[in-house]
Protein backbone atom coordinates (compact mmCIF):
# COMPACT_ATOMS: atom_id res chain seq x y z
CA UNK A 1 0.00 0.00 0.00
CA UNK A 2 1.39 3.37 -0.90
CA UNK A 3 1.51 6.26 1.51
CA UNK A 4 -1.25 7.97 -0.40
CA UNK A 5 -3.53 4.94 -0.24
CA UNK A 6 -2.89 4.68 3.48
CA UNK A 7 -3.90 8.29 3.88
CA UNK A 8 -7.08 7.63 1.96
CA UNK A 9 -8.02 4.68 4.17
CA UNK A 10 -7.21 6.63 7.29
CA UNK A 11 -9.28 9.52 6.04
CA UNK A 12 -12.20 7.26 5.29
CA UNK A 13 -12.13 5.83 8.78
CA UNK A 14 -12.42 9.31 10.19
CA UNK A 15 -15.42 10.16 8.07
CA UNK A 16 -18.26 11.40 10.22
CA UNK A 17 -21.56 12.47 8.78
CA UNK A 18 -22.26 16.07 9.68
CA UNK A 19 -25.59 17.60 10.33
CA UNK A 20 -26.96 19.21 7.17
CA UNK A 21 -28.08 22.78 7.59
CA UNK A 22 -29.02 24.58 4.39
CA UNK A 23 -26.64 27.39 3.54
CA UNK A 24 -27.89 30.82 2.63
CA UNK A 25 -27.82 32.34 -0.78
CA UNK A 26 -25.26 35.10 -1.19
CA UNK A 27 -25.90 38.08 -3.39
CA UNK A 28 -22.86 39.81 -4.84
CA UNK A 29 -22.04 42.99 -6.63
CA UNK A 30 -20.39 41.20 -9.52
CA UNK A 31 -21.24 38.27 -11.74
CA UNK A 32 -19.11 35.17 -11.68
CA UNK A 33 -18.16 33.09 -14.67
CA UNK A 34 -20.49 30.12 -14.68
CA UNK A 35 -18.79 26.74 -14.84
CA UNK A 36 -19.74 24.33 -17.61
CA UNK A 37 -22.31 21.82 -16.42
CA UNK A 38 -21.17 18.39 -17.51
CA UNK A 39 -22.35 14.92 -16.64
CA UNK A 40 -19.39 14.60 -14.29
CA UNK A 41 -19.82 17.83 -12.40
CA UNK A 42 -23.34 19.22 -12.83
CA UNK A 43 -24.67 17.63 -9.61
CA UNK A 44 -21.99 19.50 -7.68
CA UNK A 45 -22.54 22.84 -9.33
CA UNK A 46 -26.34 22.74 -9.13
CA UNK A 47 -26.49 21.28 -5.65
CA UNK A 48 -26.91 24.63 -3.95
CA UNK A 49 -30.34 25.16 -5.50
CA UNK A 50 -31.82 23.86 -2.23
CA UNK A 51 -29.07 25.35 -0.10
CA UNK A 52 -27.31 22.02 0.42
CA UNK A 53 -23.75 21.24 -0.60
CA UNK A 54 -23.33 17.81 -2.15
CA UNK A 55 -19.95 16.19 -2.64
CA UNK A 56 -18.98 13.17 -4.71
CA UNK A 57 -19.06 10.21 -2.34
CA UNK A 58 -17.94 6.63 -2.69
CA UNK A 59 -20.81 4.47 -1.51
CA UNK A 60 -18.47 1.47 -1.28
CA UNK A 61 -15.92 2.81 1.22
CA UNK A 62 -17.50 6.04 2.33
CA UNK A 63 -14.77 8.34 1.09
CA UNK A 64 -15.66 11.78 -0.25
CA UNK A 65 -13.74 12.99 -3.31
CA UNK A 66 -13.42 16.46 -4.75
CA UNK A 67 -13.21 17.41 -7.57
CA UNK A 68 -15.72 14.74 -8.60
CA UNK A 69 -14.37 11.68 -10.36
CA UNK A 70 -16.21 8.55 -11.43
CA UNK A 71 -13.86 6.17 -9.58
CA UNK A 72 -12.92 6.24 -5.91
CA UNK A 73 -9.13 6.65 -5.72
CA UNK A 74 -8.98 4.79 -2.39
CA UNK A 75 -10.95 1.58 -3.08
CA UNK A 76 -11.46 1.99 -6.84
CA UNK A 77 -15.17 1.63 -6.20
CA UNK A 78 -17.39 2.59 -9.12
CA UNK A 79 -20.48 3.50 -7.11
CA UNK A 80 -19.72 7.20 -6.73
CA UNK A 81 -22.66 9.53 -6.21
CA UNK A 82 -23.33 12.96 -4.79
CA UNK A 83 -24.40 13.09 -1.16
CA UNK A 84 -25.24 15.99 1.16
CA UNK A 85 -22.60 17.26 3.56
CA UNK A 86 -22.96 19.58 6.51
CA UNK A 87 -21.57 22.62 4.76
CA UNK A 88 -19.27 23.21 7.71
CA UNK A 89 -15.50 23.44 7.43
CA UNK A 90 -12.38 25.32 8.42
CA UNK A 91 -10.03 27.53 6.45
CA UNK A 92 -7.00 25.37 5.52
CA UNK A 93 -5.31 28.40 4.02
CA UNK A 94 -6.25 31.66 2.42
CA UNK A 95 -5.01 34.62 0.41
CA UNK A 96 -6.26 38.11 -0.28
CA UNK A 97 -6.15 38.24 -4.06
CA UNK A 98 -5.45 41.68 -5.47
CA UNK A 99 -5.06 40.92 -9.17
CA UNK A 100 -7.96 40.99 -11.60
CA UNK A 101 -7.88 37.53 -13.15
CA UNK A 102 -11.48 37.54 -14.33
CA UNK A 103 -12.87 40.65 -15.99
CA UNK A 104 -16.15 40.46 -14.06
CA UNK A 105 -14.52 40.04 -10.63
CA UNK A 106 -12.83 43.22 -9.41
CA UNK A 107 -10.33 42.55 -6.62
CA UNK A 108 -9.56 42.43 -3.79
CA UNK A 109 -11.33 39.32 -2.58
CA UNK A 110 -10.49 36.41 -0.32
CA UNK A 111 -9.55 33.08 -1.87
CA UNK A 112 -9.46 30.09 0.44
CA UNK A 113 -8.96 26.37 0.54
CA UNK A 114 -11.65 25.12 2.91
CA UNK A 115 -11.42 21.73 4.57
CA UNK A 116 -14.84 20.22 5.16
CA UNK A 117 -15.52 18.66 8.55
CA UNK A 118 -16.58 15.38 6.98
CA UNK A 119 -13.08 14.16 6.16
CA UNK A 120 -9.48 15.24 6.76
CA UNK A 121 -8.00 16.54 3.52
CA UNK A 122 -11.38 17.04 1.84
CA UNK A 123 -10.80 20.55 0.57
CA UNK A 124 -12.62 22.95 -1.73
CA UNK A 125 -11.07 25.94 -3.43
CA UNK A 126 -13.49 28.78 -2.87
CA UNK A 127 -13.94 32.35 -1.70
CA UNK A 128 -14.59 33.43 1.86
CA UNK A 129 -17.18 36.19 1.89
CA UNK A 130 -18.74 38.35 4.59
CA UNK A 131 -15.40 38.43 6.40
CA UNK A 132 -12.93 41.33 6.81
CA UNK A 133 -9.49 40.23 5.57
CA UNK A 134 -7.93 41.05 8.94
CA UNK A 135 -10.18 38.50 10.61
CA UNK A 136 -9.53 35.46 8.44
CA UNK A 137 -6.97 32.92 9.61
CA UNK A 138 -5.99 29.30 9.19
CA UNK A 139 -8.48 27.22 11.11
CA UNK A 140 -11.34 29.71 10.97
CA UNK A 141 -14.68 27.82 11.14
CA UNK A 142 -16.80 28.60 8.10
CA UNK A 143 -20.19 27.66 6.67
CA UNK A 144 -21.26 27.27 3.08
CA UNK A 145 -23.40 29.76 1.21
CA UNK A 146 -24.15 29.96 -2.47
CA UNK A 147 -23.92 32.56 -5.22
CA UNK A 148 -25.88 31.91 -8.38
CA UNK A 149 -24.11 32.10 -11.74
CA UNK A 150 -26.23 31.04 -14.65
CA UNK A 151 -27.64 27.64 -13.77
CA UNK A 152 -24.87 27.00 -11.26
CA UNK A 153 -24.77 27.68 -7.53
CA UNK A 154 -21.19 28.53 -6.63
CA UNK A 155 -20.35 27.28 -3.13
CA UNK A 156 -18.75 30.03 -1.07
CA UNK A 157 -18.02 30.16 2.62
CA UNK A 158 -18.61 32.73 5.36
CA UNK A 159 -17.49 32.73 8.96
CA UNK A 160 -19.54 30.37 11.11
CA UNK A 161 -19.72 33.13 13.73
CA UNK A 162 -20.64 36.72 12.95
CA UNK A 163 -17.63 38.78 11.90
CA UNK A 164 -17.91 40.91 15.03
CA UNK A 165 -17.18 37.85 17.15
CA UNK A 166 -14.07 36.74 15.25
CA UNK A 167 -10.68 36.97 16.83
CA UNK A 168 -8.20 39.28 15.20
CA UNK A 169 -5.41 37.63 13.26
CA UNK A 170 -3.15 40.64 13.20
CA UNK A 171 -0.12 38.85 14.61
CA UNK A 172 -0.28 36.17 11.99
CA UNK A 173 -0.36 38.55 9.07
CA UNK A 174 2.33 40.84 7.80
CA UNK B 1 20.21 1.68 -4.43
CA UNK B 2 17.19 0.73 -6.43
CA UNK B 3 17.80 0.28 -10.12
CA UNK B 4 21.37 -0.91 -9.62
CA UNK B 5 20.38 -4.52 -10.32
CA UNK B 6 20.28 -3.76 -14.00
CA UNK B 7 21.84 -1.12 -16.17
CA UNK B 8 20.62 2.34 -15.23
CA UNK B 9 19.41 4.55 -18.07
CA UNK B 10 21.41 7.41 -16.56
CA UNK B 11 24.68 5.55 -17.21
CA UNK B 12 24.02 5.46 -20.94
CA UNK B 13 23.45 9.17 -21.45
CA UNK B 14 25.45 12.38 -21.36
CA UNK B 15 24.47 15.99 -21.87
CA UNK B 16 26.84 16.84 -24.70
CA UNK B 17 25.51 20.16 -25.90
CA UNK B 18 24.06 23.31 -24.39
CA UNK B 19 22.63 26.31 -26.19
CA UNK B 20 20.38 29.29 -25.75
CA UNK B 21 18.85 32.07 -27.78
CA UNK B 22 18.61 35.70 -26.77
CA UNK B 23 16.54 35.92 -23.58
CA UNK B 24 14.56 38.99 -22.68
CA UNK B 25 11.37 40.92 -22.30
CA UNK B 26 9.35 41.87 -25.36
CA UNK B 27 11.92 40.62 -27.86
CA UNK B 28 9.21 40.49 -30.54
CA UNK B 29 11.14 37.74 -32.31
CA UNK B 30 9.47 34.81 -34.03
CA UNK B 31 9.67 31.98 -31.45
CA UNK B 32 10.80 29.62 -34.22
CA UNK B 33 13.82 31.88 -34.68
CA UNK B 34 14.54 31.70 -30.95
CA UNK B 35 14.19 27.93 -31.13
CA UNK B 36 16.55 27.65 -34.09
CA UNK B 37 19.11 29.86 -32.35
CA UNK B 38 19.13 27.67 -29.25
CA UNK B 39 18.97 24.36 -31.09
CA UNK B 40 21.77 25.12 -33.53
CA UNK B 41 23.92 26.47 -30.70
CA UNK B 42 23.42 23.29 -28.66
CA UNK B 43 24.14 21.05 -31.64
CA UNK B 44 27.34 22.96 -32.45
CA UNK B 45 28.33 22.92 -28.77
CA UNK B 46 28.09 19.13 -28.87
CA UNK B 47 30.46 19.08 -31.84
CA UNK B 48 27.67 17.78 -34.05
CA UNK B 49 25.71 18.93 -37.06
CA UNK B 50 21.94 18.74 -37.53
CA UNK B 51 22.55 15.66 -39.65
CA UNK B 52 23.69 13.85 -36.48
CA UNK B 53 20.46 14.57 -34.60
CA UNK B 54 18.09 11.62 -34.74
CA UNK B 55 15.82 12.44 -31.84
CA UNK B 56 13.84 15.42 -30.55
CA UNK B 57 12.22 15.84 -27.15
CA UNK B 58 10.37 18.88 -25.88
CA UNK B 59 7.90 20.24 -23.38
CA UNK B 60 5.10 21.01 -24.02
CA UNK B 61 4.96 20.60 -27.79
CA UNK B 62 2.95 22.63 -30.23
CA UNK B 63 -0.40 22.47 -28.52
CA UNK B 64 -0.71 23.19 -24.84
CA UNK B 65 -1.81 25.96 -22.58
CA UNK B 66 -1.86 29.61 -23.44
CA UNK B 67 -0.23 31.70 -26.16
CA UNK B 68 3.43 32.24 -25.42
CA UNK B 69 3.95 29.19 -23.24
CA UNK B 70 5.04 27.11 -26.19
CA UNK B 71 7.09 28.48 -29.04
CA UNK B 72 7.53 25.49 -31.31
CA UNK B 73 6.54 21.86 -31.63
CA UNK B 74 8.58 18.80 -32.47
CA UNK B 75 7.49 18.74 -36.06
CA UNK B 76 8.11 22.47 -36.47
CA UNK B 77 11.73 21.87 -35.49
CA UNK B 78 12.07 18.71 -37.56
CA UNK B 79 10.93 20.53 -40.67
CA UNK B 80 12.77 23.78 -39.94
CA UNK B 81 16.17 22.16 -39.32
CA UNK B 82 15.78 19.35 -41.83
CA UNK B 83 16.18 16.64 -39.22
CA UNK B 84 15.92 12.93 -39.92
CA UNK B 85 14.31 11.59 -36.79
CA UNK B 86 14.24 8.04 -35.52
CA UNK B 87 12.45 9.01 -32.30
CA UNK B 88 10.64 12.08 -31.03
CA UNK B 89 8.25 13.17 -28.33
CA UNK B 90 6.64 16.32 -27.04
CA UNK B 91 3.83 16.86 -24.63
CA UNK B 92 2.51 18.59 -21.58
CA UNK B 93 1.92 15.63 -19.33
CA UNK B 94 5.54 14.87 -18.52
CA UNK B 95 7.48 14.62 -15.28
CA UNK B 96 7.83 18.37 -15.05
CA UNK B 97 9.31 20.45 -17.83
CA UNK B 98 12.56 18.52 -17.49
CA UNK B 99 10.62 15.33 -18.03
CA UNK B 100 11.59 16.02 -21.62
CA UNK B 101 15.21 15.40 -20.60
CA UNK B 102 14.19 12.23 -18.78
CA UNK B 103 12.49 11.04 -21.94
CA UNK B 104 15.60 11.76 -24.01
CA UNK B 105 17.76 9.79 -21.58
CA UNK B 106 15.39 6.85 -21.88
CA UNK B 107 15.46 7.05 -25.67
CA UNK B 108 19.24 6.94 -25.96
CA UNK B 109 19.49 4.25 -23.27
CA UNK B 110 16.99 2.15 -25.19
CA UNK B 111 18.86 2.63 -28.43
CA UNK B 112 16.01 4.40 -30.18
CA UNK B 113 18.13 7.47 -30.80
CA UNK B 114 21.80 8.47 -30.52
CA UNK B 115 21.69 12.26 -30.25
CA UNK B 116 18.46 13.81 -28.98
CA UNK B 117 17.83 17.55 -29.30
CA UNK B 118 15.86 18.77 -26.28
CA UNK B 119 14.37 22.24 -26.33
CA UNK B 120 12.02 24.58 -24.52
CA UNK B 121 10.88 27.84 -26.07
CA UNK B 122 8.76 30.51 -24.42
CA UNK B 123 7.60 33.85 -25.80
CA UNK B 124 5.21 34.81 -23.03
CA UNK B 125 6.46 38.35 -22.71
CA UNK B 126 5.72 39.20 -26.31
CA UNK B 127 2.50 37.18 -26.31
CA UNK B 128 1.21 39.18 -23.35
CA UNK B 129 0.96 42.19 -25.61
CA UNK B 130 -1.82 40.46 -27.46
CA UNK B 131 -3.41 38.20 -24.90
CA UNK B 132 -2.66 39.38 -21.38
CA UNK B 133 -1.13 37.24 -18.69
CA UNK B 134 -1.15 33.47 -18.83
CA UNK B 135 -3.34 33.03 -15.80
CA UNK B 136 -5.78 35.72 -16.84
CA UNK B 137 -5.96 34.19 -20.28
CA UNK B 138 -6.69 30.78 -18.81
CA UNK B 139 -9.47 32.24 -16.70
CA UNK B 140 -11.22 33.82 -19.64
CA UNK B 141 -9.74 37.28 -19.58
CA UNK B 142 -8.12 38.68 -22.66
CA UNK B 143 -5.66 41.25 -23.77
CA UNK B 144 -6.22 44.55 -25.37
CA UNK B 145 -5.95 43.11 -28.86
CA UNK B 146 -8.10 40.43 -30.36
CA UNK B 147 -10.69 38.32 -28.66
CA UNK B 148 -10.36 36.87 -25.20
CA UNK B 149 -9.02 33.37 -25.42
CA UNK B 150 -11.25 30.82 -23.77
CA UNK B 151 -10.38 27.18 -23.66
CA UNK B 152 -10.16 24.31 -21.27
CA UNK B 153 -13.17 25.56 -19.31
CA UNK B 154 -13.68 22.09 -17.92
CA UNK B 155 -10.14 22.19 -16.55
CA UNK B 156 -10.47 25.71 -15.16
CA UNK B 157 -13.96 25.31 -13.69
CA UNK B 158 -12.47 24.86 -10.24
CA UNK B 159 -10.69 28.21 -10.40
CA UNK B 160 -12.58 30.52 -12.79
CA UNK B 161 -15.83 30.88 -10.82
CA UNK B 162 -13.75 31.93 -7.83
CA UNK B 163 -11.31 34.22 -9.62
CA UNK B 164 -8.31 32.11 -8.65
CA UNK B 165 -5.06 32.67 -10.56
CA UNK B 166 -1.87 30.63 -10.27
CA UNK B 167 -0.30 32.90 -7.63
CA UNK B 168 -3.20 32.22 -5.26
CA UNK B 169 -2.11 28.60 -4.82
CA UNK B 170 1.45 29.54 -3.92
CA UNK B 171 0.14 32.34 -1.72
CA UNK B 172 -1.87 29.86 0.32
CA UNK B 173 1.22 27.69 0.84
CA UNK B 174 3.10 30.80 1.98
CA UNK B 175 0.27 31.85 4.28
CA UNK B 176 0.25 28.49 6.05
CA UNK B 177 3.97 28.87 6.66
CA UNK B 178 3.35 32.32 8.13
CA UNK B 179 0.65 31.15 10.51
CA UNK B 180 1.97 27.69 11.36
CA UNK B 181 5.75 27.80 10.91
CA UNK B 182 6.94 31.28 11.84
CA UNK B 183 7.48 32.57 8.32
CA UNK B 184 7.19 36.23 7.47
CA UNK B 185 7.54 38.47 4.46
CA UNK B 186 10.89 39.62 5.87
CA UNK B 187 12.11 36.02 5.78
CA UNK B 188 10.60 35.25 2.39
CA UNK B 189 12.51 38.20 0.98
CA UNK B 190 15.80 36.30 1.25
CA UNK B 191 15.19 34.23 -1.84
CA UNK B 192 14.27 37.16 -4.06
CA UNK B 193 17.21 39.22 -2.80
CA UNK B 194 19.85 36.51 -3.14
CA UNK B 195 18.77 35.46 -6.61
CA UNK B 196 18.62 39.10 -7.71
CA UNK B 197 22.21 39.55 -6.59
CA UNK B 198 23.14 36.56 -8.72
CA UNK B 199 21.24 38.00 -11.67
CA UNK B 200 23.23 41.21 -11.41
CA UNK B 201 26.28 39.24 -12.58
CA UNK B 202 24.47 37.25 -15.28
CA UNK B 203 24.23 39.11 -18.56
CA UNK B 204 21.43 36.78 -19.72
CA UNK B 205 19.18 37.59 -16.74
CA UNK B 206 16.29 40.00 -17.32
CA UNK B 207 16.16 41.85 -13.99
CA UNK B 208 19.64 42.81 -12.80
CA UNK B 209 19.20 45.99 -10.77
CA UNK B 210 19.86 45.57 -7.03
CA UNK B 211 16.83 44.73 -4.93
CA UNK B 212 16.60 45.83 -1.31
CA UNK B 213 14.57 44.50 1.58
CA UNK B 214 12.63 47.76 1.69
CA UNK B 215 11.79 47.43 -1.99
CA UNK B 216 10.62 43.89 -1.41
CA UNK B 217 8.48 44.82 1.59
CA UNK B 218 6.98 47.77 -0.27
CA UNK B 219 6.36 45.89 -3.48
CA UNK B 220 3.04 45.55 -5.24
CA UNK B 221 1.07 42.71 -3.70
CA UNK B 222 -0.39 40.16 -6.09
CA UNK B 223 -2.16 37.79 -3.74
CA UNK B 224 -1.16 38.28 -0.10
CA UNK B 225 1.43 37.33 1.04
CA UNK B 226 2.82 37.01 -2.51
CA UNK B 227 4.29 40.16 -3.94
CA UNK B 228 5.51 40.75 -7.43
CA UNK B 229 9.07 39.70 -6.47
CA UNK B 230 7.83 36.26 -5.41
CA UNK B 231 6.57 35.62 -8.94
CA UNK B 232 8.82 34.59 -11.80
CA UNK B 233 9.08 36.79 -14.85
CA UNK B 234 7.51 35.97 -18.22
CA UNK B 235 10.16 36.24 -20.90
CA UNK B 236 10.96 35.31 -24.46
CA UNK B 237 13.72 32.81 -25.00
CA UNK B 238 14.72 29.30 -25.93
CA UNK B 239 17.11 26.82 -24.31
CA UNK B 240 18.30 23.60 -25.89
CA UNK B 241 20.41 20.59 -24.95
CA UNK B 242 21.75 17.59 -26.75
CA UNK B 243 21.44 14.32 -24.87
CA UNK B 244 23.71 11.71 -26.42
CA UNK B 245 24.35 8.05 -26.03
CA UNK B 246 27.51 7.98 -23.92
CA UNK B 247 29.23 5.62 -26.34
CA UNK B 248 28.69 8.05 -29.20
CA UNK B 249 29.60 11.28 -27.41
CA UNK B 250 32.25 13.08 -29.41
CA UNK B 251 34.07 15.04 -26.72
CA UNK B 252 33.37 13.37 -23.36
CA UNK B 253 35.72 15.85 -21.74
CA UNK B 254 33.00 18.51 -21.80
CA UNK B 255 29.98 16.28 -21.42
CA UNK B 256 27.89 16.37 -18.27
CA UNK B 257 26.94 13.18 -16.49
CA UNK B 258 23.43 12.35 -15.35
CA UNK B 259 23.97 10.79 -11.95
CA UNK B 260 20.32 10.17 -11.22
CA UNK B 261 16.86 11.28 -12.18
CA UNK B 262 13.50 11.25 -10.45
CA UNK B 263 10.34 11.21 -12.54
CA UNK B 264 7.82 10.52 -9.78
CA UNK B 265 4.82 12.77 -9.33
CA UNK B 266 5.17 15.15 -6.39
CA UNK B 267 7.95 17.23 -4.80
CA UNK B 268 8.82 14.61 -2.18
CA UNK B 269 8.25 11.61 -4.42
CA UNK B 270 10.35 13.02 -7.25
CA UNK B 271 13.28 13.81 -4.96
CA UNK B 272 13.05 10.49 -3.13
CA UNK B 273 13.09 8.57 -6.40
CA UNK B 274 16.19 10.43 -7.53
CA UNK B 275 18.01 9.59 -4.29
CA UNK B 276 16.91 5.95 -4.56
CA UNK B 277 18.80 5.69 -7.83
CA UNK B 278 22.19 6.77 -6.52
CA UNK B 279 24.54 6.38 -3.57
CA UNK B 280 25.15 10.13 -3.60
CA UNK B 281 23.51 12.08 -0.79
CA UNK B 282 22.36 15.68 -0.32
CA UNK B 283 25.66 16.47 1.42
CA UNK B 284 27.47 15.63 -1.83
CA UNK B 285 25.60 18.34 -3.74
CA UNK B 286 27.43 21.65 -4.07
CA UNK B 287 25.10 23.49 -6.46
CA UNK B 288 21.29 23.72 -6.61
CA UNK B 289 19.03 24.99 -9.36
CA UNK B 290 15.50 24.46 -8.13
CA UNK B 291 12.26 25.50 -9.71
CA UNK B 292 11.10 28.89 -8.53
CA UNK B 293 7.99 29.71 -10.54
CA UNK B 294 6.98 31.18 -7.21
CA UNK B 295 9.52 31.69 -4.45
CA UNK B 296 7.80 29.27 -2.11
CA UNK B 297 8.27 26.44 -4.61
CA UNK B 298 12.03 26.81 -4.27
CA UNK B 299 11.66 26.43 -0.50
CA UNK B 300 9.46 23.41 -1.00
CA UNK B 301 12.09 21.82 -3.28
CA UNK B 302 14.91 22.38 -0.79
CA UNK B 303 12.82 20.55 1.79
CA UNK B 304 11.82 17.74 -0.57
CA UNK B 305 15.43 17.20 -1.62
CA UNK B 306 16.44 16.67 1.97
CA UNK B 307 18.63 19.74 2.49
CA UNK B 308 16.41 20.58 5.45
CA UNK B 309 13.18 19.39 7.03
CA UNK B 310 9.64 20.31 6.09
CA UNK B 311 8.94 23.99 6.80
CA UNK B 312 12.65 24.55 7.61
CA UNK B 313 13.80 26.02 4.29
CA UNK B 314 13.43 29.64 5.38
CA UNK B 315 15.78 28.98 8.28
CA UNK B 316 18.10 27.06 5.94
CA UNK B 317 18.50 30.07 3.62
CA UNK B 318 18.36 32.73 6.35
CA UNK B 319 20.94 35.44 5.86
CA UNK B 320 21.72 34.18 2.37
CA UNK B 321 25.29 33.06 3.06
CA UNK B 322 24.66 29.35 2.66
CA UNK B 323 23.05 29.82 -0.77
CA UNK B 324 25.39 32.63 -1.82
CA UNK B 325 28.34 32.39 -4.22
CA UNK B 326 30.79 31.14 -1.58
CA UNK B 327 28.28 29.09 0.41
CA UNK B 328 27.88 25.36 0.73
CA UNK B 329 24.93 25.33 -1.63
CA UNK B 330 24.79 28.19 -4.12
CA UNK B 331 21.17 28.36 -5.24
CA UNK B 332 19.69 29.47 -8.56
CA UNK B 333 22.95 31.11 -9.47
CA UNK B 334 21.80 32.64 -12.76
CA UNK B 335 19.09 34.57 -10.95
CA UNK B 336 16.52 31.81 -11.09
CA UNK B 337 13.23 32.41 -12.79
CA UNK B 338 12.47 35.20 -10.30
CA UNK B 339 15.12 37.48 -11.79
CA UNK B 340 16.49 35.48 -14.72
CA UNK B 341 13.17 34.87 -16.41
CA UNK B 342 10.69 32.06 -16.77
CA UNK B 343 12.58 29.71 -19.05
CA UNK B 344 10.35 27.15 -17.45
CA UNK B 345 12.69 24.57 -15.95
CA UNK B 346 15.23 24.69 -18.75
CA UNK B 347 16.97 27.77 -17.39
CA UNK B 348 18.01 25.94 -14.23
CA UNK B 349 19.55 23.08 -16.17
CA UNK B 350 21.31 25.53 -18.48
CA UNK B 351 22.80 27.32 -15.49
CA UNK B 352 23.87 24.05 -13.85
CA UNK B 353 25.64 22.92 -17.03
CA UNK B 354 27.45 26.23 -17.48
CA UNK B 355 28.63 26.30 -13.86
CA UNK B 356 29.75 22.66 -13.84
CA UNK B 357 31.73 23.24 -17.06
CA UNK B 358 33.23 26.44 -15.72
CA UNK B 359 31.71 28.37 -18.61
CA UNK B 360 29.38 30.75 -16.79
CA UNK B 361 31.54 33.73 -17.65
CA UNK B 362 31.01 36.82 -15.52
CA UNK B 363 28.84 34.97 -13.05
CA UNK B 364 31.01 31.86 -12.71
CA UNK B 365 31.14 30.87 -9.04
CA UNK B 366 34.52 31.39 -7.38
CA UNK B 367 34.86 27.69 -6.51
CA UNK B 368 34.46 24.91 -9.05
CA UNK B 369 31.32 22.89 -8.44
CA UNK B 370 31.09 19.13 -9.01
CA UNK B 371 27.49 18.03 -8.47
CA UNK B 372 24.30 19.94 -9.15
CA UNK B 373 20.72 19.12 -8.33
CA UNK B 374 18.21 20.52 -10.81
CA UNK B 375 14.45 20.35 -10.40
CA UNK B 376 11.50 21.50 -12.44
CA UNK B 377 7.81 21.85 -11.87
CA UNK B 378 5.67 21.81 -8.76
CA UNK B 379 2.90 19.90 -7.02
CA UNK B 380 2.19 16.74 -9.05
CA UNK B 381 4.19 17.89 -12.09
CA UNK B 382 7.79 17.38 -11.06
CA UNK B 383 11.24 16.15 -12.06
CA UNK B 384 14.58 15.97 -10.29
CA UNK B 385 17.98 15.56 -11.92
CA UNK B 386 21.40 15.07 -10.40
CA UNK B 387 24.03 16.36 -12.83
CA UNK B 388 27.76 15.77 -12.50
CA UNK B 389 30.63 17.87 -13.79
CA UNK B 390 32.69 16.54 -16.70
CA UNK B 391 35.34 14.02 -15.70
Amino acid sequence: MTTRQAEHVEAAEHTAAGEVEPGQSWVEGFSRVAPPLTERTAPFWTSGADGVLRIAHCRDCGRYLHPPRPVCPACRGRDVGFDPVSGRGTVWSWTLNRYQWVPSMPPPYLVADVELVEQPGLRLLTNVVDCPPERIHVGLPVRVCFSQAGDAYIPLFRPASPASELRGAGDARE
Amino acid sequence: MRGSEGRRAEDSALITGVGRSAIGRRLRVDPWVLTADAALAAIADAGLTPDDIDGVSTYPGAFWSTPGITGAGVDDVRAMLGLNLRWHTGGGELAGQLGSIVNAVLAVAAGLATHVLCFRTVWESTAQEGYGSRSATLLGGGGTQGQPVRFGRELTQWSTPFGIGYPCYAAMEMQRRIELAGASREKYAALALVTRSYAARNEAAVYRDPLTLDQYLGARMISDPICVYDCDVPVDGSVAFVVSNAAAAGDPGRALRLEAMGSASGFDESAAMMWERTDLRPADVDLAQVYDGFSVYALRWLEALGFCGRYEALDFIEGGDRIGPTGDLPLNTGGGQLSGGRLHGYGGLLEACLQLRGEAGAHQLPTARQLAVVTSGAESFTSSLLVGAPH
